[in-house]
């Protein structure tokens, strides 16, 4: 086989995404010089990359600081302890702003928490609801007409709710964080619940049987026959409620003012400089790759625990 | 010094029932499916007895009832009328006192060989120890031709394999009776055959009492000492019987050459083409 052979699968398989890439990039910039907004002219690729470094290159200069202010700290309350060593020393925490990445880390933390919500209202009413023909005859009216609610329409709910309810404003976990969360598990969880009562309603009759005839108990038979079934189903509802939640967050966050992606959007909006515009695209970017790791991720622990092959 | 057998009854005339004590009796057993066009009847008062020890065949067209009948006998499927006695106890529910081969293997693919015939073992010997548990499943895996193949997942053996997984399973929990619903009927010729020979062999060292479903004539002569023929439905009977007068242990070989294999044959398929 010559090395020209070897080579072609590889070229055959990323020439079409490359030229695709290289075409869309070439549009993007020609279409951008065409369009003036009140905020300049329309980013092109290369402003908006020059914009990622920039964000980039302002993070690791405040986590510098921040360190250069914690040593300071350090220094200072060495030398209070020194004059007099029975001193009470506070320590002060660093209150720069958040950095993008601090901002993606924040929006990581919401959408893993609403997630968590989500699966865990999620998986038991599904198991029961696939279980139960009459509780799912119950719900289904319910879900049917919950599900296609925006997160828009539930979010000034979800703040009246959490605000009256959560009274304590700890730093550890801020209202505004909580809104964001619920908010992204009330639009996610349906995917969940709905493939997990399919899956559980749709185990293999065969199995069942097997069940039936070595007289396992409920208990067994759910955890030994009807999970393991059903967790290929679970997980790509859980694969398909992640992607929802990541979407729905950056809509949440911009309303809810909850410092993550979504809100570095709506300010960058607000504060209109003309790097604003390069910057939100950054951010377009930056949620897209993150969706798409996300998405990854599920798709890897989905073959983890399947028995059967994961297409995707 | 020569010690002899106890003779098993005293009384004469009853040594022939006692050593074929009835293992499962069907009294006027009825079946009716309810359909939007009135009812359907599948079987109507069908009378069976198999004896402990006997191996029974019920042959029929697709859709005459006989996979109804076994799952009436696994307790998977309702009676509409009559009654099914299991050694002298009437069938109420599935049991793992009533093995099942089912057509399709039916493992949880999920699971190893190993676990999938130690799920049955555990409900079956709760209160045996962790490696004699153990040693009864490797044991009719091993039987079943597995030995090497006790921890792979069933999901990665091939469909003649995982019938075998099937037959140990339902060996290993040691049944009353063993059901096998055209347990053959899903694999390619060659495979079929060798499992034939797989299950006469675990089945000639257990003599576990076995009901076989099949369409499969030769099947049914070569597994059985009794042919049951049911009539094609609606209403299905029995329609006729056969005694298979060949004696134990077989050999497909020896069998085929017999000339009496062949008047049983032409006694099956006449009463399936008429």
């Amino acid at each position: 086989m010559t090395p020209m052979k070897s080579i072609s699968p590889v070229l055959k398989k990323y020439t079409p995404p490359a030229l695709a890439i290289a075409l869309f990039l070439m549009a993007w910039s020609f279409g951008a010089k065409q369009i003036e907004t009140s905020l300049g002219q329309v980013p092109g690729p290369a402003m908006v990359l020059d914009q990622a470094r920039i964000l980039w290159q302002e993070h690791v200069a405040e986590r510098q600081k921040a360190r250069e202010f914690y040593e300071r700290q350090k220094d200072r309350r060495a030398a209070m302890l020194e004059v007099n060593p029975s001193a009470t020393v506070a320590a002060v925490s660093y209150t720069g702003k958040p950095t993008y990445v601090d901002q993606i880390l924040t929006s990581l933390k919401t959408v893993f928490m609403g997630f968590v919500i989500a699966s865990l209202v999620a998986l038991p009413i599904g198991i029961i609801c696939g279980l139960s023909k009459t509780v799912m005859r119950a719900l289904n009216p319910l879900i049917q007409v919950f599900k296609p609610v925006s997160p828009l329409a539930w979010l000034p709910i979800v703040t009246m709710v959490v605000s009256a309810v959560y009274v304590t404003n700890s730093a550890w976990l801020p209202k505004s964080f909580l809104i964001s969360a619920i908010t992204v598990s009330l639009c996610s969880l349906w995917a969940t619940l709905i493939n997990t009562a399919m899956g559980v309603a749709s185990v293999n009759p065969d199995y069942i049987n097997v069940a039936r005839v070595l007289q396992l108990s409920p208990l067994k038979k759910t955890f030994k026959v009807l999970l393991p079934a059903t967790l290929p189903l679970i997980f790509t509802g859980l694969r398909i409620s992640l992607g929802v939640g990541w979407m729905v967050l950056i809509a949440s966050e911009m309303l809810a003012q909850n410092p993550g992606l979504g809100k570095f959007i709506w300010d960058e909006f607000q504060n209109g400089s003309s790097q604003s515009l390069a910057k939100i695209m950054v951010a377009v970017f930056t949620i897209g790759l993150i969706g798409f790791v996300l998405d990854r991720i599920m798709v890897e622990l989905q073959k983890r625990v399947s028995f059967e092959r994961v297409h995707a | 010094m020569i010690i002899e057998k106890p003779i098993v009854s005293e009384i004469p005339g009853t040594a022939k029932t006692e050593q074929r004590a009835m293992a499962l009796d069907v009294r006027k057993l009825t079946k009716i499916y309810p359909t939007p066009n009135g009812e359907y009847v599948v079987l109507r008062d069908l009378d069976l007895q198999v004896w402990k020890e006997e191996f029974v065949s019920i042959i029929g067209h697709s859709g005459c009832g006989k996979s109804t009948l076994l799952m009436m006998i696994a307790g998977l499927t309702s009676i509409s009328g009559g009654e099914i006695l299991l050694e002298d106890r009437r069938i109420e529910e599935p049991g793992p006192d009533r093995g099942i081969v089912f057509q399709s293997p039916s493992l949880f693919p999920w699971m190893t060989a190993l676990e999938n015939v130690m799920l049955g073992v555990n409900q079956v010997f709760p209160h045996a120890t962790k490696a004699q548990r153990f040693e009864i499943a490797a044991y009719y895996l091993d039987k079943v031709g597995l030995g090497d193949a006790l921890d792979r997942k069933a999901s990665a053996l091939s469909q003649g394999m995982q019938q075998r997984v099937g037959i140990a399973r339902a060996f290993a929990l040691k049944p009353k009776v063993l059901l096998l619903d055209e347990p053959f009927g899903m694999l390619d010729s060659l495979t079929r055959t060798e499992l034939q020979d797989v299950l006469l062999e675990v089945w000639s060292k257990e003599k576990t009492t076995a009901i076989m479903i099949t369409h499969d004539v030769d099947e049914s002569i070569f597994l059985s000492d009794r042919v049951i023929m049911m009539t094609s439905g609606p209403a299905a009977i029995i329609g006729d019987e056969l005694d298979i007068r060949i004696e134990r242990p077989r050999l497909r070989k020896d069998v085929l050459e017999r000339s009496s294999y062949y008047e049983y044959r032409r006694h099956l398929i006449n009463f399936l083409e008429h």
